[in-house]
């Protein structure tokens, strides 16, 4: 017995960092296509896809929609953006998606064979917890919301927050950051607004799906960032706009690039996207972050597929195709506003359309 | 008295003679193949897995070298990176949980082999074993909606008012911290660290315990002076045991822990792992240099762990020289 109990294994090996680097690897070969038949593959394609989590539930929705009516059956699994853009490179997926865009180097490496599709559209909220205040929503505007999270505002009652919240009764008490800590989307797109609105931002820290914070606590997902704002008092962090619509909590009136205060609604979030102008050319790699239009939302963006263009006639392309133009329908675009998703303005639909044509 | 007892437990003198198969069976032939296979596949996944680990590292290394150990900075923007807050906040954090947990479930091991009426023995073993199947996701909930406010609010307040003297309890409370994290693993050890050591210690032979007691030791002085000294090397692998499972821990922590890639005195300001920075930003690590990084943190934690347990074992021999009944059980 003591022989035995104490040859107790004593080596523990890291085995769930060693299972998570091992799916970086491509795990889904994409199969060759299995209907040797002859009859019909596109009734029986499976498309496989990985990618961007944000866009995850509105996705879910459309594909099973669309396996429904069609019987393309497309597989997502969401492993995150940058997941989204290696597999793709790789060509283990045969579509990704992606909360940033793919830059120009990553481009190269698929030696410019990809598309950028533009599906919905997304906003980040700066929510807060000053239970002392009223229902109405704080103010901010660019530059102060940065000088937050560089940690130069530390104190609520700061004479900055007070001229831009005239007659709130803010508290003196300590500022607390909340920032995710897992690499995400939202943290792209919301380091993307402070770049643009701060220079400051721009050069110490910079835009990307995880950066170097200066202050704050790191939440992992946008429900941990929730719970810890809820938790604690005086806390200020960003989530996606559904996480601070379901948990009750506000969401900060943001200043926009035409000095208007603009609260985060669906409205807002498809006026910034109506006013950028694609030209016909355009790859989609567009950045709506403090987007001109009185009405926009400064803090959203685009989100995207990734789609080959070299290769449009393979019945896999087809099916990814066809999907797209299906997505395009009016109809599509209302599911994605039922799960709070901007749907994307006409004139971004028919450019998208033009371009599928083309390509 | 031990000489006796030592007796008892020795193993039949010399070992079993050999048996020769006249017979040439091929089911044994194929069982010995199969098991042979088990045995060489385990080494062989290890040495493939540091092999693909250090592959991946490859580009950090080359480009940071050993500087990634004892720098600090975290930026994934600029692509510098040093490891050393998630190295630091790593062993801090399994430290912290060691030190709450050892004791409480050595007490509670005790307290069942030796003290506890025999109804509630088994039960409350099962009950303590069972906190070994929460899964680790549940228990960082669980610290995030009730561990964490209940800190915040009453306990580490109070614990700055009394000990606020100490570094290592000053500063502003958050909740989030190394402290909170340390808690947590301590609550997911325990149940590894007590059904182990109750193990060792029901084994300790009753002579043992007669021949203390016959000599006019109290029970407590039994249990000190002689029960745990001949139950020491299993104790200790049993802590180890905890141990591994603290430094290898990423859900719960990372719920936990804040996530701040810095070094601290106060062990309420928050902190970071290797595991739980590997599982946060793997999945969406763009750059090269980003991704390579990580597997250099991995490639770490991996050597980290094996310095560890290789350390504990040499403690083990080194106590077990002590105890002769110990050194027979290695």
């Amino acid at each position: 017995m003591l022989r035995t109990a104490s040859r107790w294994p004593t080596t523990i090996p890291p085995a769930i960092v060693l299972a998570a680097l091992a799916c970086s690897s491509g795990e889904r070969a994409p199969s060759a296509s299995a209907g040797t038949g002859g009859n019909a593959p596109s009734a029986t394609a499976i498309v496989t896809g990985a990618g961007a989590t944000f866009p995850n539930p509105i996705y879910s929705k459309w594909f099973d929609a669309y396996a429904r009516e069609t019987g393309v059956r497309i597989n997502y699994q969401s492993i995150g953006s940058g997941g989204g853009i290696r597999q793709f490179t790789e060509g283990t997926v045969d579509f990704g998606a992606t909360d940033g865009p793919m830059t120009d180097e990553q481009i190269a490496a698929v030696h410019g064979d990809v598309l950028h599709i533009p599906t919905v559209l997304g906003a980040v909220v700066a929510t807060y917890n000053l239970p002392t205040l009223g229902q109405k929503p704080l103010r901010f505007d660019g530059p102060t919301l940065a000088d937050i999270f560089l940690g130069r505002i530390t104190r609520w009652n700061d004479p900055r927050l007070r001229a831009l919240n005239p007659g709130v009764a803010l508290p003196a008490a300590d500022i607390l950051v909340v920032h995710r800590s897992d690499g995400s989307g939202t943290t792209y797109i919301f380091t993307d607004y402070l770049s643009k609105v701060s220079p400051d931002w721009k050069t110490r820290i910079g835009h990307a799906t995880s950066v170097d914070w200066p202050v704050g606590l790191g939440g992992k997902g946008n429900e941990d960032v929730t719970q810890q704002v809820k938790q604690s008092e005086g806390a200020i962090g960003y989530v996606e706009l559904i996480y601070a619509l379901s948990n009750g909590l506000p969401a900060a009136d943001i200043k926009n690039a035409a000095g208007e205060f603009v609260s985060a609604t669906l409205n807002g979030l498809s006026a910034a996207a109506a006013g950028t102008d694609f030209p016909p050319t355009t790859d989609f790699r567009v950045s709506i972050a403090n987007a001109p239009g009185a009405q926009a939302y400064p803090i959203s963006s685009f989100t995207w597929l990734l789609v080959h263009t070299q290769d449009t006639t393979s019945a896999k392309q087809r099916a990814i195709r066809g999907f797209l133009k299906w997505m395009l329908e009016p109809e599509a675009q209302r599911m994605a506003a039922d799960l709070h998703y901007a749907p994307l303005p006409v004139k971004v639909i028919e450019t998208v359309r033009q371009r599928l044509g083309a390509s | 008295m031990t000489a006796i007892s030592d007796r008892d437990l020795a193993p039949p003198a010399g070992a079993p003679e050999k048996v020769p198969l006249d017979r040439s069976s091929y089911s044994d032939q194929i069982f010995k193949g199969l098991l042979t296979l088990g045995a060489v596949t385990i080494p062989v996944l290890l040495g493939f897995l540091l092999l693909e680990l250090w592959r991946g590292a490859r580009l950090a290394i080359g480009k940071f070298g050993l500087d990634f150990v004892t720098t600090s900075v975290w930026d994934p923007v600029a692509e510098q990176f040093g490891a050393f807050p998630l190295i630091f906040g790593t062993l801090v954090s399994s430290f912290v949980a060691l030190v709450i947990a050892v004791p409480l479930s050595l007490g509670v091991a005790i307290y069942l082999t030796e003290f506890a009426p025999k109804v509630i023995r088994q039960p409350v073993a099962f009950l303590i074993s069972l906190l070994a199947a929460i899964p680790s996701v549940v228990y960082g909930l669980w610290g995030i909606f009730v561990l964490i406010p209940l800190l915040r609010k009453s306990v580490f307040p109070l614990m700055r008012d009394g000990l606020g003297f100490l570094p290592l309890f000053q500063g502003p409370i958050y909740g989030p911290s190394m402290l909170a994290a340390g808690i947590i693993l301590a609550i997911m050890v325990m149940p590894y660290i007590m059904s182990v050591s109750r193990e060792v210690l029901m084994a300790v032979p009753n002579t043992q315990r007669e021949a203390s007691l016959a000599l006019g030791a109290t029970r407590w002085e039994a249990v000190i002076t002689t029960v745990v000294p001949y139950a020491r090397s299993g104790i200790i692998g049993a802590i180890i045991l905890g141990l591994g499972r603290a430094l290898g821990e990423t859900m719960a922590v990372t719920m936990l822990i804040g996530n701040r890639h810095e070094v601290a005195a106060s062990l309420f300001a928050p902190s970071y792992t290797m595991a739980a920075a590997i599982a946060n930003e793997f999945s969406e690590a763009v750059g090269d240099m980003h991704l390579s990084a990580l597997a250099y943190v991995a490639f770490l934690l991996f050597v980290v762990t094996v310095v560890v347990n290789a350390g504990a074992r040499l403690l083990i021999w080194r106590v077990a020289r002590g105890s002769a009944a110990g050194a027979k059980a290695l």
